[in-house]
């Protein structure tokens, strides 16, 4: 923020940054051949939706917006009892996975809800079950860094195999430096 | 200290006695150089001995109320109850009150004047993050905190800290307003000297910190040692310290969505994170803890 908008109070919205979210694929392989990680199969994208911007406030608005494909029951779309609204998509294939939720970022950024994407979340789980339980990386729209979150409860985290993950993500990804910022997502729908 | 079971490591004790050593070295200093000065010793004696005693006598209010921290019943927190109940019985000690802080952030502490007036505190971080068992070692250190009477012996030490200070700022003030007339022989000659000792008070005011710090740093090695040994584990406390410290120990609970002042949606960092580096720590480095844990560990099991 520049002096002018400090003096007068104003904040500017943040644009996402959507370039770093291809990189996954590729530590995609590094999860799987050092971690024993694959993807999940679902991948989400969580942001807020408003009231009166432009005219996309209903689950509806944004379903069209988002070229909505119900017959083959990929895409969900949710709201999360913290007001957020989630869209889930399935695919096995990662590339696709990415690909899609990259699809629905960029259009609503081009129906001017950008300011509104709040990250980005991939599931992934052990090759061979149990292994050591399910990691998620964030993509965090806004910084366009990844974090891993790998919940074990309710309100449990394995903190030492996140930063495993990290430890072995670090050159592939542009993983979020300050770890006060690795928030948890209790509760998410994506698996 | 001397009822309770909690043993003393003697390599310790010297390091402490020297440290404390240096710090009435420095208070004779301190003294002498404010009777040279010629200031009235009563008054300032009265307002450091004020401020000293009320940080020290409302010790337990003043850190439960920068932790946001508030006491708890046996109903209200069976948990924490059940483990200082244990450990006071184990360390035959008398049971401080028990209080929570809301904070995220892993912590646990043990303040008040004298053990009767303790109040032991955990954050809700440290409670979520850590099993029954690391919690015990946590609380066995923070109860070996009330044990040593680290409260008081901490307020002495940076009482000494403080009236350097104040020597400095009434060293100070002489120096921009007493001697300014120039009046007599040797007007000049005073203010030169009073910057002198407005300087040297200030040089002192810095080694007495780093020695208050160098204290406080043993104190806590104290703690962990007695702590360690109250539970007979050290490797569990060694196992908490690394839960709650470092890496670990930033990574928040908190969920991405309640974040406060919606953090990620409106970025603009007002602090770079990470960079004021912890000179004067008043906690001894993780790696110099764990090694005295380690070492303790061997000893119990040899």
């Amino acid at each position: 923020m520049g002096l002018r908008d400090t003096l007068f109070g104003r904040t500017k919205q943040v644009a996402p940054n959507l370039d770093n979210l291809f990189a996954l694929s590729a530590a995609a392989l590094t999860l799987e051949s050092e971690l024993d990680l694959v993807t999940s199969g679902q991948g989400g994208l969580c942001f807020k939706a408003g009231s009166g911007e432009s005219t996309i406030t209903t689950d509806d608005d944004i379903k069209q917006l988002l070229d909505f494909d119900e017959t083959n029951n990929k895409v969900t779309l949710s709201t999360d009892d913290l007001g957020f609204k989630w869209l889930v998509v399935s695919d096995p294939d990662l590339e696709a996975l990415i690909t899609r939720i990259h699809a629905a970022d960029t259009s609503m950024v081009e129906h001017g809800l950008g300011p509104r994407l709040l990250c980005a979340v991939f599931g992934f789980v052990p090759k061979s079950p149990p292994g050591e339980g399910p990691v998620r990386l964030v993509y965090l729209m806004k910084q366009g860094t990844f974090y891993p979150f790998a919940p074990t409860g309710a309100t449990q985290r394995n903190n030492e195999l996140e930063l495993r993950v990290r430890s072995f993500l670090s050159t592939d990804l542009p993983i979020e430096k300050d770890l006060t910022r690795w928030m948890a997502l209790w509760n998410l729908p994506v698996n | 200290m001397a009822k309770t079971k909690i043993e003393s490591d003697h390599g310790l004790n010297v390091r402490m006695f020297l440290t404390g050593l240096g710090l009435v070295a420095l208070y004779a200093i301190i003294v002498s150089v404010m009777l040279s000065l010629g200031v009235s010793v009563v008054f300032v004696v009265v307002i450091a001995g004020a401020m000293i005693f009320c940080q020290y006598y409302f010790s337990d209010k003043i850190a439960m109320f920068a932790m946001h921290a508030h006491e708890v019943t046996p109903q209200q927190e069976p948990r924490l109850h059940q483990i200082v109940d244990r450990l006071c019985l184990l360390a035959n000690m008398e049971k401080p009150r028990v209080g929570v802080s809301e904070m995220d952030m892993p912590n646990a502490f043990a303040t008040g004047r004298n053990p009767n007036h303790a109040v032991i505190c955990a954050t809700r971080g440290i409670m979520q993050r850590l099993n029954d068992e690391e919690l015990e070692a946590v609380l066995a250190h923070e109860l070996s905190h009330v044990a040593h009477r680290d409260v008081a012996v901490m307020t002495i030490a940076s009482g000494v800290g403080m009236l350097a200070g104040l020597v400095s700022r009434i060293a100070l003030f002489g120096a921009m307003f007493g001697g300014g007339g120039g009046r007599g022989r040797g007007g000049q000659n005073i203010v030169l000297l009073e910057m002198a000792t407005m300087l040297i008070s200030i040089i002192i005011y810095f080694i007495a910190f780093l020695l208050t710090m160098a204290l406080s740093r043993y104190r806590e090695l104290a703690a962990d040692r007695s702590g360690a040994i109250l539970i007979g584990k050290p490797s569990v406390l060694a196992s908490a310290l690394v839960h709650v410290t470092g890496d670990i120990g930033k990574i928040p609970r908190t969920d991405l969505r309640k974040s406060e002042g919606m953090n990620a949606f409106f970025f603009a960092p007002a602090l770079a994170p990470g960079t004021a580096a912890n000179l004067f720590s008043t906690h001894p480095t993780l790696e110099r803890r764990l090694d005295q844990l380690n070492k303790l560990e061997k000893e119990l099991n040899g």
